[in-house]
Order: C-alpha cells, then structure tokens, then sequence
C-alpha cells in the first residue's frame, strides 16, 4: 500500500551535520516540494472551497425561499379570514344601527331580540349595548349591569364616534375572560348619533393562530400594534404582555423576513397586519424549522469537501515528493557523472604532467646510472690505490639511489598513463601489491600489518589497470587512515559466485556510524572534515560501476570495516 | 673464438649513449654510438652490425622508425629498443613491431648484456 509504504523523503528529514540530509544541499529540494505542495494544493482546493461555498449559499438561498413562500401564504389567508371575521361583524352591527331607530334599540326588549338574532347568525357575541350621542349607555343585552353607564369620557367613545367604527384591544373583563369590543356610530333620520357596541370572545382570535399548524419549536400569535401579545404564545411573552420579538412597521401584504435574536441566533419571523384592526398576526420559525433539511445537506457538503480535501492532500504529498524525489536522483547522478568527468579530466592533466616530469628526470637517471656504472668498471679495472674501498661503496650508494629514484618514476609513468580504459589480463594480486607499493612507506612508519589473503585459481580479470589501481589505492588509503598506528588492514582475493572474483579490504580501525553508512559513496560527503574532498568513494564507486562491478560496505563502530569490490570475470576464465 | 659483438647505440642523450658504450666496450663489446635516428641509418651504410640498440623517443626520426629503415635494409640485424616508460606496453609494442627484445632507463649493464648477446647470436645465425 502507497501510504503504508509512505516515509518522509531525505531532504524533509531532521538537520544532521553528517547524514547529508537536511543540509543546505537539501534546501533547494525541500523549497521546490513546498513550492509545489503549496502550488498545486491553491490550484485543487480553492475551486473546490469556492464552489463548495457557493453551493452552500445558493442551497441555503433556495431552501430559505421555499420555507418563505408557504409561510407568506398562510399567512395571506389567515389575514384574509380574520378580516372577514372582523369585517362580518362590524357589518352586522352596522345593518342592526341602519334598520332600526334609536328609540327601538333603547328599548330593552327590542334589543334583546336583536341581540338572539345577530348571536344565532354571527356567533361570538357576548353582549350587545346602545350608547346615545351623551355617552350613556341607553340599553344592554350582556352578563353584567352596564346598562345607565355612561361612556362620555372614555377614549374608545371619541374614537367610533370620529372614525365611524371601533376594533379594540383585547381586555379582560369584569368576568376575567378575555375579549374585545367592536362598535360602530350611526346619524338617524333625524340626526341623533348613536353608538353600538358589542364585545367578541378572544378566544376566537387565538384559534386563527392556531390554524397556521405549526411545528412545536415554531410559535404563532397576534400582537397589537405596540406589540402587547393579543392570544397566548408558546415561547414569546405572557398573554397581554409586551411580545419578546419586535413588531415590524405597517404593510399592507403579509411579509416573512430574517431576524436575529438577543443570542445573535436567526430566526423567520412573519407577520400580517389585520385591517379594520390594531391586531398584527405573526408568525415565528426557528432555525431547525427552517434550515433542518438546509443543516443536512451542508453537513454532506462539508464533509466532501473535507474527504476530498483531505485524499487531494495526500495526492498532491505523495506526487510532489516522488517528483522531487526523482529530480534529486537525477540531480545525484548528473552530479556524479560531471564529478567523474571532472576528476577524471583533472586526473589525466596531473597524468600528463607526472609522465612528463617522469620522462624528463628518467633520462637524466639514467645517465647518473650509466656514469656511476662507467665509475665501477673504471675502479675495478684500475688495481688498488687508496681509499678504493670507500669509492666502491659510494658509487654502489649511488646506484641505489637511481634504483629507488627509477622505481618511482616507472610507477609515476605506469600509473599516469593509464586515464583511459585499457582492458587487459590483470591478476588482482600483482595488482594489489603494486597499489601497496605506493603506500608501502606509511605502512613502515605507522606500523600496519598488511596481510593478503589470496583464495587458489582465482583467475585473472580482463578489466583496466589504472582505473583498478586508482580504485584500489582510495579504498586501502582510507582503511590506513581508519586504523591506529600499529592497526591492521588485510586483503582478500577470492571467488564470488560463477563470474566474479571479490576483493575485501578489511581494516580493524574505528569503524563507520550506520547513518554514514548509507551516505559513504555520495558525492562531497565525507567524515574527514577538512581533510577530505568527499570525492574519493564516489570515484570509486563510479569506476567499479564503469568497470561492470559492484561495491559494497560492512562497517561497525570500534570494530572495523570491510569494502568489498566484485569484478566480473569472462566465463572462459573459470 | 667468436668475433667481437657489434652493436650500435642510438640516443638522443649524449652522455648516456656515449657512457653506455664505453662500458659495453669495457665488456669486450665493439660498441658505436650515434645521437639521431639519421646518423644511425648513415652508420649502418658505412658498416655492418650484429645488434642495433635503438632508444624509442628521440627527437625528429624515432625509434619505431628508424627500426622499420634498418629492418628494411637488413632485414636480420636484430633491435634492441631502450624505452623510458614504466610499463612493457611500448617494449612488447616494439617487439610486435620486429624488436628482438627491450630494455628500461635506467639500463641495467648486466640484463642488457644479456640480451646483446642473445641478439646477436640471432643475427649471426640469421646470416
């Protein structure tokens, strides 16, 4: 599994001096995968949070207008209904005041008989009274002794008496029943004005409320104009107390509108003004009424766009960092191969000019030789004479010198001018003494035991010989610069398989940390602080690879290492 | 008794072809010696020679050269070549060419000796 398998890249990992990673050479690395990461994480996701977001709007804008619209028009036919209710009374009174005289209805038996006939048409009625132009109240038909009270004063009495016609506020009554009155003035044929009044039972107000069939968190009642609650309400105010929501300003059509309560939370609020009337219906949606259908569906959306974010995220991860990944392995290679080219090119100039500097001393060596040489026979052919003894052994001292002198140069030359890959028969032996010739002189002085172990038959290589030697030399230099003085490093040459032979070059010296371990053959890494290029393995390593070898390392720490070089061998040689 | 071995040296370093002879006649060796390519093909003109000692890099005509001239008008006089370089590649390359065999600077009198007589023994018995 892709994520199973998933583990932070190297130039993500945790600063080490050592490890290569988290180095500067990393930092390039690391900017180029945030860069990415970041790039292509505003390219997937910001389309996607913008649409998410405007789905969400455009969802809630939709659902709140289908919520709206059933609202407004329950409410647009409980108005209608109420006005038709308030409407056929006020008519009733009116036809009553219009079809009889004043003195008839001052009569108390006359009026009690209007009284039964409007009750049995318009229910509701709980009295009925006649109040002349003075404000006395002439007759009563009603469960209380109002009948001489006079009304001169009271503000309703100015009020039907101006306007032609009275709705007013519930009230409770001497009964403790709430109710209202309705009252309607009247000029008679011959100009005397007269008032009837009526009062209507609340409790047929609250039942148009009721009808609106609401949900129980939602809430309907009416309100008058100053907002004093006209019929009970489930959770907005006490009955004919000031309502807890506001009563919005007068409109002749039925409204629905967004409001915010005291605890900032949203609420529909709609509302009705009733004409002919002080009573406002209105009707209060809380949000789970509203938007429970709107909550869920923003509950899916969010959560898409969580999962898609979240699986865009560890695409985009796991993308990016394979593709850094890769440009780095790349990078790593093309640095190798242009450190190859490089030291190898510098490798054939330092060539060059050794064999050239080895040719022009060669010649002047041999001419000390030959005259050292003349100098012997010369000596020994002219009998005895003084001091011949000590001459003898001075030119010998010299000839000695030339030999150690040539033996240098010979391997200056051999070993210059072989930069460019020669295959040729190598016997891995020879060739291993010869990189020891190089370095036998430190072995002297440090005192390192140099053992080679060589395995019977193992055959000759056709591989190249400079390129061998230059292999060879780094890895047995390193293993001299691990070992303390007095250490030991031995050589092993032996058969690996069918078609390999494998050179182990095992030292007893401090040993590498696993973390160095795996960073050994890169390029410019190096444990010798300012001594070493970081170069040297990585040459190796490219060289064993040009040459169709492997190499490999064993180390542990206080305990020593073992480099392990394979060459192929071809199949006729076994 | 076997006639002197005659050898010709050619080197473009005076002091060492000269020196070299000198000691090769110490050793009963009938020894020239010439510095250029072109004054060996003039000796080998004026006389006959067992055994030409030819150094490989010398300046204008060069050894291999002046080897396959010689080769060309006395096709068994047998050559020794004289090479500076640390590896038997140029001498084994010279022998391939007709060299008889090779030596390193700096020689050593005794393998050179040697090999002198091995060549012209080879040359004598050519003829």
């Amino acid at each position: 599994m892709i994520l199973g398998d998933f583990k932070l890249p190297g130039f993500l990992g945790a600063k080490s001096e050592e490890s290569g990673d988290g180095t500067e050479a990393s930092l390039p690395y690391r900017r180029l995968w945030k860069t990415s990461v970041i790039l292509t994480a505003l390219v997937s996701l910001v389309p996607l949070i913008f649409m998410t977001v405007i789905n969400i709007f455009q969802y809630q804008r939709a659902l709140t207008a289908e919520m709206e619209h059933p609202t407004t028009l329950l409410l647009s036919n409980n108005k209608r209904s109420l006005e038709f209710f308030i409407a056929e009374r006020l008519s009733a009174l009116r036809l009553v005041v219009r079809t009889h005289t004043a003195d008839q209805l001052c009569d108390q038996q006359n009026l009690e008989r209007v009284f039964r006939n409007v009750n049995d048409s318009f229910s509701g009625f709980v009295d009925l009274g006649l109040i002349t132009a003075d404000g006395t109240q002439c007759s009563y038909v009603g469960p209380y002794r109002l009948q001489g009270k006079n009304y001169h004063d009271a503000d309703w009495f100015h009020e039907v008496t101006a306007r032609g016609e009275y709705v007013s506020d519930v009230f409770m009554g001497y009964r403790d029943v709430p109710h209202f009155a309705i009252a309607v003035r009247h000029e008679d044929a011959a100009g005397r004005l007269i008032v009837l009044r009526a009062t209507v039972g609340a409790d047929l107000l609250a039942q148009y409320a009721i009808s609106l069939d609401l949900k129980p968190t939602s809430d309907a009642f009416i309100v008058n104009s100053r907002g004093i609650l006209q019929t009970p309400s489930r959770s907005h105010g006490e009955f004919l107390k000031k309502a807890t929501v506001p009563v919005p300003p007068y409109r002749s059509e039925s409204q629905v509108t967004e409001q915010v309560d005291t605890d900032g939370r949203r609420y529909m609020l709609g509302y009705a003004y009733i004409d002919r009337s002080p009573f406002v219906l209105m009707v209060v949606k809380r949000p789970e009424d509203i938007l429970g259908k709107w909550l869920t569906l923003r509950g899916d959306l969010l959560g898409f766009l969580a999962v898609s974010a979240v699986l865009i995220l560890i695409v985009i991860l796991w993308s990016s960092t394979a593709m850094v990944n890769q440009l780095k392995e790349a990078d790593k290679k093309r640095a190798q191969i242009l450190h190859n080219i490089e030291y190898t090119s510098k490798m054939a100039s330092i060539g060059r000019l050794a064999a050239g500097v080895a040719h022009e001393i060669n010649n002047p060596l041999a001419i000390i030789n030959e005259k050292a040489g003349l100098l012997t026979d010369l000596v020994e052919m002219s009998g005895e004479f003084p001091r011949r003894g000590e001459v003898l052994e001075i030119v010998r001292s010299i000839e000695k010198s030339v030999e150690r002198c040539s033996t240098i140069t010979h391997r200056l030359l051999g070993f210059a001018k072989r930069m460019d890959l020669r295959t040729e028969s190598i016997r891995l032996e020879e060739l291993l003494k010869e990189v020891l010739g190089f370095l036998g002189k430190e072995a002297n002085y440090r005192n390192i035991t140099v053992e080679f172990h060589v395995q019977e038959g193992v055959p000759a290589i056709e591989s190249d010989r400079g390129q061998l030697q230059q292999v060879f030399l780094n890895i047995i230099n390193n293993a001299f610069a691990a070992v303390q003085d007095g250490g030991r490093v031995d050589l092993f040459v032996e058969r690996a398989g069918d078609h390999e032979v494998a050179v182990k070059i095992q030292d007893n010296g401090h040993g590498i940390s696993k973390e160095n371990l795996k960073h050994i053959f890169e390029p410019f890494f190096t444990t010798k602080k300012e001594y070493g290029t970081g170069l040297g393995l990585s040459i190796t390593y490219g060289i064993v690879e040009k040459l169709g070898g492997r190499i490999e390392v064993e180390s542990e720490v206080g305990r020593g290492t073992t480099f392990t070089v394979r060459l192929p061998v071809p199949a006729t040689k076994f | 008794m076997m006639d002197k071995l005659r050898v010709l040296l050619v080197d473009d370093e005076e002091e060492l072809v000269f020196t070299l002879a000198e000691r090769l006649k110490i050793r009963g060796v009938d020894a020239q010696a010439v510095t250029s390519g072109k004054a060996a093909l003039e000796a080998i003109e004026q006389r006959s020679f067992d055994v030409i000692l030819l150094d490989v890099k010398m300046p204008g005509l060069g050894g291999l050269d002046v080897m396959k001239r010689i080769k060309a008008r006395d096709r068994k006089v047998q050559v020794i070549l004289i090479t500076g370089h640390g590896s038997a590649e140029d001498g084994a390359q010279g022998m391939q060419s007709g060299a008889f065999d090779y030596v390193m600077k700096p020689i050593n009198i005794n393998d050179l000796l040697t090999k002198l007589q091995a060549a012209g023994q080879a040359t004598r018995e050519g003829r």
